[in-house]
């Protein structure tokens, strides 16, 4: 499972952030973790509690924000909602699209003391 | 934490880091303080996979990486190209393998360079291990690198490893929805190779069905259909991949 090694740059990314702010502990972590990314939330969640045990994170708050998926049609410049990264224009039925949200695996921001 | 390129988001050799977290209850002082990260997760992995793919750049090396659940053919693909390609191209393999080196000895069985990275429990390569398998290959200018991945259709996807050409392998003893089922995978990739076309007879197995499948994920996708035992369909894998095969410019 690449959750875990997802998780464990997410502690990597908390740390270095950590030692910027010259801070001590994380007290909140805010994550955006689109749709359609690979990410199966089941298998993060185990993973997170593997993964931040004696890390900054340890204790730390996890607030997810799920993005939905949005894509706009190259062909007739449509916009619309997908559930999956290879669905076509709903106007078009073209299969050239460009997905604009959904993809993000990103450390948002960080709630540090 | 790696010396040389100054990585630690590597997952799967460094689990933890010790000494950084001794936070003793009443050192709070309650101040707080919100940092705006707004950093990919993967951003680290895709530096790297840069740097990887500037170095194949200056040295003209055609980078693949090869991606199948387990079994489809990688290796099989791999021992067969070598093969029937040695003396017209510079070629040398990457292996990726949770345990043995059992593929890395059939690649070596055909004299050509191999380096295998074990990941472990890793469930796929990342950039970071190909920057050091890589360091001590002394690849020549102008090869190609095939890089094995671990057999897996789901985690490789979301790692770039520097590569030009993402080779996704799928046989006719799979399911022939694999594309929509692994869409990121299908997504991601340059070419698709439909392997094992030799037991098409035996297998409830829709060529016709997986290709408009796999186009509804990626249109752009190349589909070469192939049997590396039979040897139907090599020579156009071939002529793909002598096509990408670039010729140095002269400046
Ligand atoms: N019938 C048939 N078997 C094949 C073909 N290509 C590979 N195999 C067999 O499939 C099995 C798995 O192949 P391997 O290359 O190890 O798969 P990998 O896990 O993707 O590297 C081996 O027993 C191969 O001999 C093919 O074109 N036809
Ligand atoms: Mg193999
Ligand atoms: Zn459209």
């Amino acid at each position: 499972m690449h959750e875990l090694s997802i998780v464990m740059s997410i502690v990597a990314i908390a740390q270095q952030e950590v030692q910027k702010a010259q801070a001590s502990i994380v007290d909140e972590i805010e994550m955006d973790i689109g749709c359609l990314s690979t990410i199966e939330m089941d298998a993060f969640e185990m993973a997170w509690k593997q993964g931040i045990k004696q890390t900054i994170l340890q204790h730390a708050a996890k607030k997810i924000n799920r993005l939905n998926g949005k894509a706009t049609c190259s062909d007739c410049g449509n916009i619309f909602a997908i559930q999956q990264v290879y669905e076509a224009c709903p106007n078009c039925g073209s299969h050239f699209i460009h997905i604009t949200q959904g993809k993000e695996l990103r450390v948002k921001s960080l709630l540090l003391s | 934490m790696c010396a040389t390129c100054g990585c630690d988001a590597n997952g799967t050799l460094t689990m933890h880091e010790p000494g950084h977290h001794h936070h003793h209850e009443h050192d709070h002082q309650h101040r707080q303080k919100i940092v705006e990260v707004e950093k990919d997760v993967l951003h680290e992995n895709n530096l790297l996979a840069e740097r990887n793919r500037g170095y194949f750049d200056a040295k003209n090396i055609l980078a693949m990486n090869l991606v199948s659940s387990p079994g489809s053919g990688k290796t099989t693909l791999l021992e067969k190209t070598l093969t029937d390609l040695k003396g017209t191209i510079e070629m040398a393999v990457i292996e990726g393998d949770q345990q043995t080196t059992n593929d890395a000895d059939r690649i070596h069985a055909t004299g050509t360079k191999v380096v295998q990275i074990n990941t472990g429990k890793g469930c796929h390569l990342d950039a970071h291990m190909v920057l050091h398998a890589v360091q001590g290959m002394k690849l020549k200018n102008d090869s190609v690198l095939f890089i094995e991945n671990v057999g897996n259709l789901v985690c490789p996807a979301m790692f770039d490893l520097g590569e030009k050409e993402r080779v996704v392998i799928i046989s006719v003893t799979e399911g022939d929805d694999k594309p929509l089922k692994y869409p990121d995978m299908f997504h991601s990739s340059t070419l698709c190779i439909i392997n094992k076309i030799d037991l098409l007879p035996y297998v409830p197995f829709d060529v016709e069905k997986v290709r408009a499948n796999a186009l509804q994920v990626n249109p752009q996708l190349k589909i070469i259909e192939l049997s590396c035992t039979g040897g139907q369909g090599l020579t156009d894998w071939y002529q793909w991949l002598q096509s990408k095969v670039l010729q140095p410019e002269t400046v």
